[in-house]
């Protein structure tokens, strides 16, 4: 066991799965010798050479339709791409084809793919290296969306969306790669996609978060915990499928919801746990159900002020936490 | 020039190689271009200066933490937006990617606002919402830079099927890298704007990577000009380290389009001095083949040619000075001015009803 950043993990996720499986290869813009633009495949192309780690065009609609094609036809990629903010030209790849693929031939044609996709802001990246998708194609049954807020688990699920059957999106907070750190296990363990996970037991609110939020709460929950306020905190880790259970079970337990997310407030991801805790948490409602989450402006502006004004972090957290509490 | 007839300066230009050739008739488009006056001349030089000269100290500025994001440089390409953009009128249509510092510097656009926009500060052309990569003034034609990879090819299309439509002899001209001509929206816009017979200017500028990848390894076709032949648009390649011949060319691609003649393609062959973005080591790249192509720059063959020209060096040493005292004034105007209030946040989020 040892300390490891997120973009550590992530690698080493892909460099056993390579090794497991000659199945498995990566494609995707630098992936190659310079080992991407985060490096999270570093020293991958000299361990495992060009017609594993191939370096693609900038072309994303090609990378994910390769993909695709070679998925049906027995083999595993994982197929970066290079910020979040460029798979829009694969949209229709990855919504039309890869996700319903299964489903339009009674379950014979199999898609086990990953696109990985570094997600989120508070880098200075601007409008188109900045953006938060996940709402978006967590809206897209037959696609499975994972976001990991630690090392560990980064690992563990990264592992298992390469041995998934289905088309996996896997987001990565790109803020985090190298800020957040946890211990890793050397050697194969998974973590399974699906669970939600508590990773702070609490009492008197549940705050849903996962990825780079996530590991705001954790500070935000610390800060307002020695206020005497007991936060329970939920790690969704897998958006689509959603572990409902989970998240009823805690609302039951404090009646008190708090979703935060980047994304932009507006049919965010949040709104559907919001939904979900309406509609089958009634009973438990101890307050309105509160969203914390990005503003609904069009990308996250450049200019450091208004980028700060835009991502939820520490501060913004703990004032909404005080705020559910007091209610 | 026929519609269906493809033509090259150099057909086998060795692209991407240590060899890689000028175009055959750069003597020729400098034979034509001697028309041009001396102070013309001079101009563009002091044009290409400043545009380093920004560069470098956005750089600088970047590297002090004052300019956060991506900054991609565009050093060593300066010869491709003096001479194509001194083709244009303005009133013609310039689109653009997001190494876009040089193309809005000849274009004329306010370098004290464009360094504020880096800065992210409230006198910026974008009020610091949009940073390096979408510099944009409407009241000079520069609809911007665009970050995503040929996603703004479509834009130049758009904006000449609007000329067309209104009657106007206007042209847009589109700058692109060699990386954008390996994505399918590079198809989609070449078709259009060929089947229409629109006035789109296509100017691919190839330094000869796509980010890390050298062109041989993303593209089947290394001279991007005969990619040009799939929707039978005019196209031909130049050296890009030379303004006068960029110039040469482009003007007459500029005419030919503006008159009817439909879309016209230039490849202009470059390389950059830096790596795709001030945080990319360069690793990949052999170190001699870039002090060669730094052997051709293009700053130091305008100033070869005004020499020629009976320039005095001290003349230039003046010019040179007084680029100096610009971006003095450049900085401290990016310095001084204000970041936008954050009350501002939610500003033209909707344009309102005219």
């Amino acid at each position: 066991m040892s300390e490891k950043t997120l973009i550590e993990a992530i690698r080493e996720a892909m460099d056993e799965e390579l090794a497991r499986n000659s199945e498995v290869f990566i494609t995707g813009e630098d992936v190659g010798p310079r080992g991407g633009v985060f490096r999270a495949t570093l020293g991958l192309f000299a361990k495992y050479g060009p017609t594993r780690i191939i370096d693609s065009p900038l072309a994303e609609l090609s990378i994910v339709a390769v993909g695709i094609g070679a998925a049906m036809n027995g083999l595993r990629p994982i197929c970066e791409i290079q910020f979040a903010d460029f798979i829009q030209p694969a949209y229709n790849q990855i919504v039309n084809e890869a996700a319903r693929i299964y489903y339009r031939t009674g379950g014979t044609f199999t898609v086990p793919m990953v696109i990985r996709a570094p997600y989120g802001g508070g880098i200075g990246g601007g409008l188109y290296h900045s953006q938060s998708i996940e709402a978006t194609y967590s809206h897209v049954p037959g696609l499975k969306v994972v976001i990991p807020s630690n090392p560990y688990d980064a690992k563990g699920l990264l592992k298992s969306a390469i041995r998934d059957n289905n088309p996996v999106l896997f987001l990565e907070a790109k803020k985090g790669y190298r800020l957040i750190k946890g211990e890793v296990p050397e050697g194969d363990y998974t973590v399974p996609i699906g669970p939600a996970n508590v990773t702070r037991e609490g009492t008197d609110l549940t705050v849903y978060a996962y990825g780079m939020m996530h590991f705001y709460c954790q500070q935000a929950a610390e800060e307002v915990g020695k206020e005497g306020i007991s936060v329970e905190l939920v790690d969704l880790r897998t958006l689509n499928p959603l572990d409902k259970d989970t998240v009823l079970n805690s609302f039951k337990k404090t009646g008190k919801a708090l979703i935060v997310y980047e994304d932009n407030r507006f049919l965010g991801y949040g709104a559907e746990i919001a939904a979900i805790l309406a509609d089958e948490g009634f009973n438990y409602m101890d307050a309105p159900i509160m969203r914390l989450a990005g503003p609904d402006v069009p990308g996250v502006p450049y200019s450091h002020p208004l980028q700060d004004w835009f991502m939820p972090g520490p501060k913004k957290i703990a004032d909404a936490m005080r705020k559910l509490a007091a209610y | 020039m026929s519609q269906s007839q493809v033509s090259s300066a150099a057909p086998d230009a060795a692209v991407g190689k240590k060899t890689a050739r000028p175009a055959r008739n750069g003597e020729a488009a400098r034979q034509e271009t001697e028309v041009i006056d001396t102070a013309t001349l001079k101009d563009w030089y002091r044009q290409m200066v400043l545009i380093r000269r920004f560069e470098e100290e956005a750089r600088a500025a970047y590297q002090q933490g004052k300019v956060g994001g991506f900054l991609h440089l565009y050093i060593g390409e300066e010869a491709i937006a003096i001479g194509a953009i001194h083709a244009l009128r303005p009133e013609d249509h310039i689109v653009t990617h997001y190494r876009d510092h040089g193309h809005a510097i000849a274009r004329g656009l306010d370098p004290r606002r464009l360094m504020a926009e880096l800065y992210g500060k409230e006198t910026g052309v974008d009020k610091g919402r949009g940073g390096s990569m979408h510099f944009a003034d409407v009241t000079k034609n520069f609809w911007g830079g665009y970050a995503i990879v040929a996603g703004h090819l479509t834009i130049a299309v758009g904006l000449a099927l609007a000329a067309q439509r209104a009657n106007e002899k206007r042209v847009a001209m589109v700058f692109f890298g060699d990386g954008s001509t390996d994505n399918g929206e590079f198809y989609e816009c070449l078709n259009l704007a060929a089947v229409w017979k629109l006035p789109v200017v296509f100017v691919c500028e190839n330094n000869q990577y796509g980010m890390g990848v050298a062109i041989s390894k993303a593209s089947a076709v290394t001279n991007v000009y005969q990619k040009a032949s799939m929707a039978n648009i005019p196209a031909q390649q130049v050296n890009g380290m030379d303004a006068l011949e960029v110039y040469a060319a482009v003007s007459k691609l500029v005419e030919e389009a503006r008159n009817g003649g439909g879309p016209r393609f230039v490849e202009a062959l470059c390389y950059r001095y830096q790596g795709h973005s001030v945080a990319d080591p360069d690793k990949y790249r052999d170190k001699d083949t870039l002090e060669e192509w730094k052997q051709r720059d293009a700053i130091e063959r305008m100033r070869g040619v005004l020499e020629a020209r009976g320039v005095m060096a001290e003349d230039l040493s003046l010019v040179n000075a007084d680029v100096e005292r610009e971006i003095k004034e450049v900085l401290a105007f990016a310095e001084s001015s204000p970041a936008p209030d954050v009350s501002t946040l939610f500003d033209h989020i909707y344009a309102q009803p005219v």
